[in-house]
């Protein structure tokens, strides 16, 4: 197979200026410079409150050349809802209305009103960019935390004891036409996913592995490296599932072993050889419910 | 057309007329009526509105903000329960100066359960950035919908009409309704300066630094203060075309009066009732109704009072720790009138959570007052009709 070049893949307009106020190696602000790429101009963006309210920049400035409505942190897809009836009440069909929100955003305080968005199938595209705890207010644990993750509340001799919510399957029980995971280390799959749900009618969920240097405690030159180590562990594939019933695997992962992922995170500094080992099981069960979806649908 | 309407029903007909492009409401008593007569209109086509039928309240509210930044004409209905559930968002519709129009059904708030009306679920929300607007009668209902929007989209701010719970929301009365191009005159589209427009992109809600978030509080303060000459015009614009206004207060036989209550809602009619019997005796006795209480019309009320010996303030609401809030509000928009011309302000606290307010209710109310020789105002307000 011939390889295409990325940037001839890549579109060259630009909808992230310079200056954002990201930290450096920010999955968070990668992720939202590639997913407009593939976007365009006409797209709408609901903004809730997360690290993305900070990046934006301050009034008057804005990073986005988009109109940008910044809300309250649990109404990403409900102002999404709104913005999507007013557009249509107004006879336009064609623009794309993104909620753009965290894990917090999505898996805890936004859950009720993106479950209520997806059940009505509002013809919004929903992207939760993962970082895998609260970063805006520094570190706290969301239900997207993995399992032995350290952050301020769950310090010390108690790192996170939960397994991470499986948001997917969440989404995918709403029948809604298309939900994806897909991370900024791989380019051509990501672009392929937002071009797919761009084109899909209804609700439409892409979940983005997005590393934190600060919050995972690792280099700012490691984001890409760490979310594709993340993917090729296994500990988060590369899925799209078609009206909650397709289940497919988009990029193959080989399952390299978790320890090298967790080992370059000063986040599961902690961990002891039987805590990775516990891991890597929960990593491997559910990796085989997975291959049952996927070979069953 | 005159229709025999419940108020609900009434709010309803305004949001029609007044050809709201997106409805997100949630089901609570007894508001459920407004939205279910909406939802027929969407579906009948006798209203082509959008209609988003959102999994709560709070996404009611954060729907209809997305909608007013998009520039459209949006409108939800409450009460109670829902409309504290709104609480943040209402905050983020007052400052983010979006024109949504709400109706609130005046319930009781729980625990227990209590369906029934008193206004402590709307003045919870004083401080959230809403112009409030209290009304006395089904066509003033139905009149003030139409007008809030016009309010609402001239000083971008949202309004909320209020109506007590099943004495106006489930009471049928006849209604005069005006004919759609009679109201297209009065209320054209909505043409909003700023939205969310993908060929003239901006952000909106940013972060604001203390350098600058002093004069955004500012702004919303000076649209305030325009908010009572504002609705004089469309009153009295409305007055011209329909026939009919209703005014931020008004004065009800207080000519010569020596005591005059202070009432809003429905509680307005039964006073009026009680009025002109007592003046029939001879008493005299006058109303002032507020109807407008977010911004408080302190200049109007000053006007209306100032050289009234006694006023006896009717609140249905309690701000536990200080007492009726009507009344409060009052003492402190009277204050400094110069004390020869200051009246003696009294407060009752009665109907909270439904109870009745009778004629004999409120002429206890009068009688007291009347019958209080003191000369300054008492801090206490008194409880009527509370069994010990
Ligand atoms: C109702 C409400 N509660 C709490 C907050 C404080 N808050 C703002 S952002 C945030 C965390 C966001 O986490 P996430 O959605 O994961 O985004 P991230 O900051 O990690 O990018 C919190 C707790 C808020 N703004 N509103
Ligand atoms: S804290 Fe993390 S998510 Fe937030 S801006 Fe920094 S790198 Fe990005
Ligand atoms: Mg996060």
């Amino acid at each position: 197979m011939t390889q295409i070049p990325l940037k001839e893949i890549m579109p060259h307009e630009e909808f992230l200026e310079s200056g954002h106020l990201a930290c450096p190696g920010c999955g968070a602000s990668l992720s939202m410079r590639m997913v407009l790429k593939a976007l365009g101009e006409k797209t709408v963006v609901a903004l809730p409150a997360c690290c993305w309210s900070i990046i934006a920049g301050p009034y008057p400035q804005s990073s986005l050349k988009l109109p940008l409505y910044h809300s309250a942190f649990e109404t990403g897809a409900s102002v999404a809802s709104g913005i999507k009836a007013a557009l249509l009440a107004r006879g336009d069909t064609e623009t794309t209305v993104v909620a753009w929100a965290g894990d917090g955003g999505t898996f805890d305080i936004g859950l009720q009103a993106l479950s209520g968005a997806a059940e009505r199938n509002e013809d919004i595209l929903y992207v939760c960019y993962d970082n895998e705890a609260y970063m805006n207010t520094g570190i706290q644990r969301s239900s997207a935390t993995p399992l032995g993750a350290w952050t301020t509340t769950t310090p010390g001799a108690h790192p996170e004891a939960r397994p991470k919510k499986d948001i997917l399957a969440i989404l995918a029980a709403h029948r809604i036409p298309y939900a994806a995971s897909a991370t900024p280390a791989y380019p051509e799959d990501l672009l392929a996913k937002v071009r797919k749900a761009k084109a899909t009618k209804g609700t439409r969920f892409l979940h983005l592995l997005a590393p934190c240097p600060p919050g995972w405690k690792t280099a700012d030159d490691e984001t890409i490296e760490l979310a594709r180590m993340a993917v090729r562990a296994r500990i988060f594939p590369l899925l799209e599932i078609e009206n909650g019933e397709t289940w497919r695997i988009t990029v193959d992962s080989p399952g390299d072993p978790i320890g090298p992922y967790l080992a370059k995170q000063g986040r599961f500094r902690h961990l002891k050889n039987e805590d990775i080992g516990a891991i890597q099981a929960q990593v491997d069960s559910r990796w085989k419910a997975l291959q049952r979806r996927v070979a069953g649908s | 057309m005159k229709k025999v309407i419940v108020g609900n029903h009434a709010v309803s007909w305004g949001v029609a007329l007044a050809r709201t492009e997106v409805i997100a409401a949630y089901p609570i008593t007894p508001q459920t009526q407004i939205v279910e007569e909406l939802a027929e209109m969407c579906d009948d086509g006798r209203l082509a509105a959008r209609f988003v039928k959102v999994e709560s309240e709070h996404s009611a509210m954060a729907a209809c903000i997305g909608a007013s930044a998009t520039g459209v004409r949006a409108f939800t209905a409450t009460s109670s329960q829902g409309l504290l559930l709104m609480h943040e968002l209402l905050h983020w519709a007052g400052l983010g100066r979006l024109p949504i129009v709400m109706a609130d059904v005046n319930r009781a708030v729980a625990p227990g359960w209590n369906i029934w009306t008193d206004q402590n679920d709307t003045l919870a929300q004083r401080d959230t950035g809403w112009v409030q607007l209290y009304c006395e009668n089904n066509q003033e209902v139905l009149d003030t919908t139409i007008q809030a929007f016009a309010l609402a989209e001239k000083l971008s701010l949202p309004v909320m009409i209020v109506l007590d719970a099943f004495f106006l929301s489930h009471t049928s009365e006849p209604v005069d309704i005006p004919s759609p191009a009679d109201v297209d005159a009065f209320l054209p589209p909505r043409n909003a300066a700023l939205k969310l427009d993908t060929s003239d992109p901006h952000a909106f809600g940013a972060l604001t630094t203390p350098a600058v978030y002093m004069e955004m509080r500012k702004r919303q303060q000076e649209a305030f203060d325009q908010v009572p000459e504002a609705y004089r015009l469309i009153d009295a614009d409305w007055d011209r075309r329909f026939g009919r206004s209703w005014g931020a207060i008004e004065s009800y036989r207080t000519e010569d009066a020596d005591t005059v209550l202070v009432t809003s809602g429905t509680i307005t009619s039964t006073s009026r009732y009680v009025i002109n019997e007592r003046r029939e005796r001879g008493e005299k006795v006058g109303l002032v109704k507020i109807k407008m209480f977010r911004p408080f019309p302190t200049e109007p009320l000053r006007r209306a009072l100032a050289g009234i010996p006694k006023v006896a303030v009717l609140d249905r609401n309690i701000s536990p720790g200080h007492g009726g809030i009507f009344a409060e509000e009052l003492r402190s928009a009277l204050y400094d009138l110069p004390s020869s011309r200051r009246p003696r302000v009294d407060g009752y606290i009665l109907g909270l959570g439904g109870r009745d307010v009778t004629p004999d209710v409120i002429g206890e109310c009068l009688d007291a007052t009347r019958g209080n020789q003191s000369s300054s105002s008492s801090r206490e307000d008194l409880w009527v009709g509370v069994k010990p």
